[in-house]
């Protein structure tokens, strides 16, 4: 496993490239067939509305897959994540329009956990529709 | 109806093993719109140290969630599955997940609480390839929000 960024040179407090990601209904159901979730209140309005939801709402763990990329693109290797955590704290609300919805991402680098072990944990920030999506997001990952 | 704490502490069966496709993977890739080549290009998944294209680090939660399936529809648990949603979650991994892999998950009731009529559950899944070797722990915290009075 080799990330690209050195646990050398990185400092508390240091901000990571922040991106935003696009999500449309065809999203949604794009990535129901791919993780097999097919809840529908990801897809079905009428049933999302029925239990009392605004709109149908993108997956939780759609949501957690984008933010985390903001660390993978960074470090590098996917494989430098050692530990991923998220609170699934409001909806990410997906109208039925072309634009559909925007979830984004921020991170910052909280703390430098070991040198030996050369493990850093990011906080992430995910946002939509100016609402905090994902609290306590985590990451702990590992540097060259 | 709280539920029965006597489930904390349990343990179900290892699910059969899961065969992690690198069509899969890619298909997963493609579905969270991530170009990263050590997804889909085994070269580029070599020169970062890894044996063959690894998946994103979520991709594993549709093989742990199937498996606390057990816990979920275990009718002597009584969790009313339509009023579930999804918590919390966190995986700690040991190696990322990789094409060819034979991934075992083993779940656990970690934890049962009730608040505000919401029964809140916490399961542990413990995912292994087919040598024995620890990959990554799911955690993952459900919570059944109370049945609305009629």
């Amino acid at each position: 496993m080799t990330a690209k960024i050195s646990y050398d040179d990185v400092e508390v407090g240091m901000e990571l490239p922040a991106q935003t990601f696009p999500v449309s209904r065809a999203t949604l159901v794009q990535y129901a067939g791919a993780s097999g979730d097919f809840n529908p209140i990801h897809w079905n309005e009428k049933f999302a509305k029925e239990v009392g939801l605004p709109d149908v709402i993108a997956h939780g763990m759609f949501t957690m897959a984008e933010a985390i990329r903001v660390v993978t693109d960074w470090a590098g290797d996917p494989g430098a994540v050692a530990e991923y955590g998220v609170r699934f704290t409001k909806p990410v609300v997906v109208p039925n329009d072309e634009t559909g919805a925007l979830i984004e991402v921020s991170a910052k680098v909280a703390a430098k956990l070991d040198d030996d072990d050369r493990t850093v944990r990011v906080d992430l920030t995910a946002m939509s529709a100016g609402q905090k999506v994902l609290g306590m997001s985590r990451a702990v990952v590992r540097l060259a | 109806m709280a539920l029965d704490q006597s489930f904390v502490g349990r343990t179900y069966p290892p699910t059969d093993p899961y065969e992690v496709g690198r069509e899969k993977i890619r298909e997963f890739a493609e579905a969270i719109g991530d170009p990263n080549p050590a997804y889909t290009d085994t070269e580029a998944a070599k020169a970062l140290g890894h044996s063959d294209v690894i998946a994103p680090p979520t991709f594993v939660f549709a093989i742990t969630f199937k498996a606390a399936g057990q816990v979920i529809e275990d009718p002597q648990l009584g969790l009313d599955y339509s009023r579930v949603v999804h918590g919390d979650q966190k995986f700690a991994y040991t190696r990322p997940v990789r094409s060819g892999d034979r991934l075992s998950v083993t779940s656990t009731i970690e934890a049962i609480r009730t608040m505000a009529g919401n029964d809140i559950i916490d399961i542990r899944g413990e995912v292994h390839d087919e040598a024995g070797e620890h990959v990554v722990t799911a955690f993952t915290k459900l919570v059944a929000r109370a049945a609305k009075e009629a």
